[in-house]
């Protein structure tokens, strides 16, 4: 895999300060009412939670940060098997009635999402999810889509994006193997 | 077959669970790091993950074990399988069906894991040989032999409350000889490295040459349990009284229960385990089993974690011939688009 381009940490701060931004516009006419500080934000595991953790601190959230590690909700397991690397969940007992703020780092094929959105609601069920990622891109394979998106990427169907961090967080394109 | 590795595949990658032995240090932490997440599903509203979602479990006990059973039934059907439990005294093997007929009729109703409770050595490793190449067997006890979920489980208490395990002086103590618990016990703890690992029992109840497996023995309880960290009783079996292998219960547990002033020689923040079930007052005092250095029932709950490792691990293999070259699974080292 050899990195084609990549987008520095700088430009992805600034793009951050603007998802944020526009989550207060959306959350603010969606739920009239709520307060933004007291949704519950959930990242999933790696690049998910690295951008989480910047938004989570820019929008000064009263409740902690969710994690959420999706390897046991995944629909090629049979195929990959497990890995050792699974870091376990961290989500509130109960999720239930919370307005949930789902971050990841790129929307490709949305089979993430769908496997997130299933762990989540084994925890309870929520007011709602307001899915928030970095960068999105051509491929979807399931009927979903975001409602904050960071940036649009160009890719080939041959082309990876692929973010790296947590320090510094970089965004990356690289050839598929 | 492939000797000690028949329980791994071309890959090196678990396909059955037989025993501790030929597994590598690497390959145990996995288990117990795969473990360590399996503790947050129950903390979930549902306690239950999809990746078994149409996998048949079939749990064989020849031998009566109520805790191994449930839990091995809890743990697969927290992983969303559809478990069957054969009762082997009403099944066709009384009637003089052999056992390796019974497999495969159980094969031709496609279940794809077999749990083995067996009271002779080498029932499971047996019953691999004879599985079709898609099913994994899982050991839950054979003979003398080996009981390798409950070592994990083990290894997993002691790695949950201690940390590392180099630093640990680990004391098992009772009747050695007969325990498959032990040995696995010794081979998985030799095996993550840990400083000292000590066997403490009467000559009558210590194998020949128990040395070979990198313990040291020991015959006299309190200086056994001086400076240990980690102090495993074991059952003692009610028969081997009867075989007169040892004078009675009261004189045993004079010398070998685990009392408060033996417990005092150990290190101050030493926990005691059991596999169980116990002999309150054979082979532990009831105020030590249910006292504050006592992890048994931990060990009972750790244990639905680390059969859901393995179950997960051995039936989540890629069929071997056409895996495809896949993405790494999310969560690893790098953010990755999907």
């Amino acid at each position: 895999m050899t990195a084609q381009h990549s987008q520095s940490a700088t430009s992805i701060a600034s793009v951050i300060t603007r998802m944020a931004d526009e989550l207060r516009t959306r959350f603010a006419q969606d739920h009239p009412g709520t307060g933004l500080e007291d949704a519950l934000m959930i990242g999933i595991h790696t690049g998910g939670v690295w951008v989480a953790e910047r938004l989570h601190a820019q929008l000064g959230l009263q409740q902690s940060l969710g994690r959420l590690d999706i390897s046991f909700y995944r629909d090629d397991f049979s195929r990959i098997g497990m890995n050792p690397q699974v870091k376990p969940s961290q989500l509130p007992t109960t999720v239930d009635d919370s307005h949930i703020i789902l971050v990841d780092d790129i929307l490709h094929t949305g089979r993430t999402i769908r496997a997130a959105l299933n762990e989540i609601f084994d925890y309870g069920r929520p007011a709602s999810v307001t899915l928030v990622v970095l960068g999105e891109r051509s491929g979807r394979e399931l009927p979903i889509q975001a409602d904050i998106v960071g940036q649009h990427l160009s890719l080939s169907e041959h082309e990876h994006a692929k973010l790296t961090g947590p320090e510094p967080l970089q965004l990356e394109v690289v050839e598929a193997p | 077959m492939r000797g000690q590795n028949l329980q791994l595949d071309e890959q090196g990658r678990l396909k059955h669970l037989l025993t501790i032995e030929g597994l590598k240090r690497q390959q145990i932490v996995d288990i117990l790091d795969i473990a360590e997440s399996f503790i947050s599903v129950g903390d979930q509203q549902v306690r239950k993950v999809p990746l078994l979602r149409g996998k048949t479990v079939v749990n064989l006990f020849f031998e009566a074990s109520t805790r191994t059973l449930t839990t091995f039934e809890l743990a697969a059907k927290r992983l969303s399988a559809d478990v069957l439990k054969i009762n082997i005294n009403t099944s066709a093997t009384v009637k003089g069906e052999s056992l390796l007929d019974m497999l495969h009729n159980l094969e031709a109703m496609q279940c794809d894991m077999f749990v083995v409770r067996h009271s002779d050595s080498g029932a499971a490793h047996l019953i691999s040989q004879h599985v079709a190449p898609h099913v994994s067997v899982i050991n839950a006890g054979d003979g003398r032999h080996a009981h390798p979920t409950q070592a994990l489980l083990d290894m997993f208490t002691i790695r949950r409350r201690k940390g590392e395990f180099a630093p640990l002086t680990v004391a098992i103590v009772g009747d050695i000889m007969h325990s498959r618990v032990a040995r696995s016990q010794i081979h998985a703890l030799t095996t993550l490295g840990v400083n000292e690992v000590r066997v403490v029992a009467p000559k009558t109840l210590i194998p020949a040459q128990v040395e070979s497996l990198g313990v040291h023995v020991y015959h006299d309880m309190k200086a056994g349990l001086r400076d240990a960290d980690v102090i495993i009783m074991l059952r003692l079996q009610k028969e081997r009284m009867r075989g007169a292998m040892l004078p009675s219960e009261q004189e045993y547990f004079q010398s070998y229960g685990l009392t408060r002033d033996k417990l005092a020689m150990a290190r101050p923040d030493a926990i005691v385990m059991h596999p169980g079930p116990i002999n309150r007052g054979v082979e532990i005092d009831s105020e030590i089993a249910d006292g504050p250095q006592s992890v048994i029932l931990e060990q009972v709950s750790n244990g639905i974690a680390v059969r859901m490792a393995v179950m997960s691990m051995v039936l989540g293999r890629p069929p071997a011939e056409n895996a495809p070259a896949e993405a790494p699974a999310k969560g690893s080292a790098q953010g990755e688009a999907s």
